[in-house]
């Protein structure tokens, strides 16, 4: 319980004076290896951490409340703000959720568009880590070059919808808009060049001396553990557990598309970062063959449901009937059935899933995000003691944490 | 008549209705459709008391009695192959139904399938914590404290998650509002100025589109412009009269172009006297 007084200026940080030999640091909320707004309380024997107790909340906006008093297309620009990082997979795992609850059938052109659009997304999320994540251990250079790949990437984002971080671009019941004109070309051509450029970035990290020293058996997470946090994504893949949702519980587009799932078995971050690394080259196969895929497509882009989605805008200036549905869908919102549904998909950093629970009213009753990086984070309490300080760092930038979805 | 609206809901509510709309229901099938989900039912109805099972949205629904939580979770984990707990939460029903529905969704990686168990409690009871089971209880438990105030006894830390220590009453509670309620309009006050500051600070505006026409320090008045800082209230407002370039004549090239009208010097009145 803090104490109800003023904030007052005091040396925080480092608590010296203990019985026991032990040091307490606050690592954070301000530390920029903390990947945000991370309070991570350590207790160390020297350099070795004895406890860590992560806490959280320091990006708390209640998005979880919002959403309960938005309807539900209102809400999805909201989702853009959990992962920022990647935020097509927030819209489209929301979307999913509500198209399950409603029983929409989205057109294929636009479940090309849309798994195109997370895979686009799944890169820059992963080219983000990576570039970050070097950083904090200390290979500069990567950060600058991961980080020039990304800014293409975001380009053709932004050739799509306008925005290069808080996309939007996926709507329940399919996408807004279809593809410009040349952007298969553009996307084709970023992919090759970052077909050459993913061997420098591996060329100078892979078997670099510092590199493996800093991550090999550096947060070795057992497959154990991993189920006991409930951890996912690449973090349990590199424990060993094949278990990738676009593979094992299909959705969208992606039972018909060929692409491995890439484990490690070594457990540790080194084997998460050789997963991260496989995951784009998967990834851009899975691009290449969307892009064949979208050729033989017609042009719908919008489900056809009256009741719950609005017509398409040719159809809304020409007929009546279109346009009064749109009135009462923006005014008044959807009104789904009753029932309750959790739907999960598998964004860049691990299981999202939505929880939603509709009365029938045009307002979710209950709306709650499964985010996959709150466990990771949770994680660190088990993960930490045992390790040396400067691991830590190491361990926090390999798990991908984004505080836009651990405090929502 | 107005429509009864409980006092403990304070949600955003549909301002349209429609006395012929008839809500449709997500439909529920049998959980004897899906074999395997079948022998995990009968399985847990040896163990504990099933209230109720059925698929809905190919997910499967239990429903038990919130006594039973633990020993249900146990055997679904260690019996059933379900390894995984996605996520542990609770839903409000106070104002309908005097309580909160606790929510555990499982995952079995094994059989590919997902399981939602689900248990009514009253208001103001607490239910066991599945913590040694999950670790992930631990986080999910306090985070279902710190949104609901739903206690989970025997857990090893149960503090806020998200909100600050000393924050008051559960914010994702449909009484709760959603800009905060009066505490939370003090509770940056307290922090920065001291309780007090009170008087002086005033409490925060926490509605993001509030706009306030006499206070002339943080809003603009467009077209009703004062010095900054100026005490106004409602019936002394200043009179600022607006003021359009035209007026006076346009200066064009060192020659106004409209002049503006003279009484005294019009020729045409001149005439008509």
């Amino acid at each position: 319980m803090q104490v109800k007084n003023r904030l007052k200026p005091f040396f925080e940080n480092i608590t010296f004076e203990r019985e026991d030999n032990t040091m307490v640091v606050n690592f954070g909320p301000q530390h920029p290896s903390a990947h945000g707004q991370l309070r991570l309380m350590l207790e160390l024997q020297g350099e070795e951490v004895v406890k860590a107790y992560p806490d959280v909340g320091y990006l708390h906006r209640g998005i979880e409340k919002m959403g309960e008093n938005m309807i539900y297309n209102e809400f999805l620009p909201t989702t853009d703000r959990m992962d920022y990082i990647a935020s097509s997979s927030n819209n489209y795992g929301y979307a999913l959720a509500v198209e399950k609850l409603i029983g929409v059938e989205v057109p294929r052109r636009a479940e090309v568009i849309r798994t195109m659009l997370l895979e686009l997304n799944r890169i820059i999320s992963h080219l983000f880590w990576l570039a970050t994540h070097a950083l904090d251990v200390g290979a500069m250079s990567i950060f600058l070059y991961a980080f020039r790949e990304r800014e293409f990437a975001m380009d053709l984002m932004e050739d799509y919808c306008g925005a290069r971080l808080t996309h939007s671009a996926i709507r329940i019941g399919g996408v807004p808009l279809d593809l410009p004109e040349r952007w298969c070309t553009d996307l084709e051509a970023f992919m090759s060049v970052l077909e050459s450029q993913i061997p420098i970035y591996e060329g100078l990290l892979t078997e670099n001396r510092i590199w493996r020293m800093r991550l090999e058996e550096v947060g070795v997470i057992s497959p154990k553990l991993a189920r006991e946090w409930g951890v996912t994504g690449i973090a349990l893949r590199g424990s060993g557990v094949k278990w990738d949702l676009r593979k094992e519980m299909p959705y969208g587009l992606y039972p018909e598309l060929d692409f491995d799932i890439p484990v490690a078995n070594t457990c540790d971050s080194y084997g998460r970062y050789k997963c991260y690394m496989a995951e784009m080259y998967e990834s851009m196969k899975i691009l290449r063959q969307l892009v064949v895929m979208y050729k033989d497509t017609d042009s719908q882009i919008m489900a056809h449901s009256p009741e719950y989605i609005s017509s398409s805008k040719e159809e809304m200036m020409t007929q009546n009937y279109s346009l009064m549905q749109h009135f009462v869908l923006v005014t008044q919102g959807m009104r789904p059935p009753v029932g309750e549904v959790y739907v999960a998909t598998e964004s860049p950093k691990g299981e999202l899933g939505f929880y939603i629970v509709s009365d029938g009213s045009p307002y979710p009753y209950k709306l709650k995000c499964r985010a996959p990086s709150f466990w990771h984070t949770g994680l660190l309490a088990d993960l930490l003691p045992g390790c040396q300080l400067a691991d830590v760092v190491t361990i926090i930038g390999n798990l991908n944490i984004v505080f836009g979805e651990i405090d929502r | 008549m107005r429509a009864y609206k409980p006092k403990n809901d304070v949600q955003k509510k549909s301002y349209y209705s429609d006395r012929f709309y008839i809500t449709p229901t997500l439909a529920k099938t049998s959980i004897y459709n899906d074999s395997v989900l079948a022998q995990d039912v009968s399985s847990l109805s040896n163990v504990v008391n099933i209230l109720d099972s059925y698929i809905q949205a190919d997910h499967l629904v239990i429903i038990i009695d919130p006594t039973d939580n633990v020993k249900a979770i146990k055997h679904l984990k260690e019996i059933r192959a379900y390894d995984f707990m996605m996520e542990l939460t609770a839903v409000d029903y106070i104002a309908s139904k005097g309580g909160f529905e606790i929510v555990y969704e499982m995952l079995s990686t094994s059989k590919h399938k997902r399981i939602r168990v689900k248990a009514f409690l009253k208001q103001g009871e607490a239910i066991e914590t599945v913590e040694p089971l999950f670790r992930m209880a631990d986080w999910s438990e306090r985070e279902m404290y710190d949104m609901y105030g739903v206690v989970a006894n025997n857990h090893p830390n149960l503090k806020r998650i998200l909100m600050p220590d000393d924050w008051n009453d559960h914010p994702l509670l449909k009484s709760y509002p959603l800009e905060g309620d009066e505490a939370a309009s003090w509770y940056e006050v307290d922090k920065i100025f001291g309780e007090d500051a009170r008087d002086i600070v005033g409490p925060e505006l926490r509605d993001a589109a509030c706009v306030d026409r006499y206070d002339t320090e943080r809003f603009a008045r467009l077209g009703h412009e004062v010095p900054k800082g100026v005490k106004i209230s409602e019936g002394e407002e200043p009179d600022t009269p607006i003021r359009y370039q035209e007026e006076g004549g346009v200066q064009l090239f060192g020659k106004k172009l409209v002049t503006p009208f003279d009484e005294i010097e019009s020729v045409t009145l001149k005439e008509r006297r």
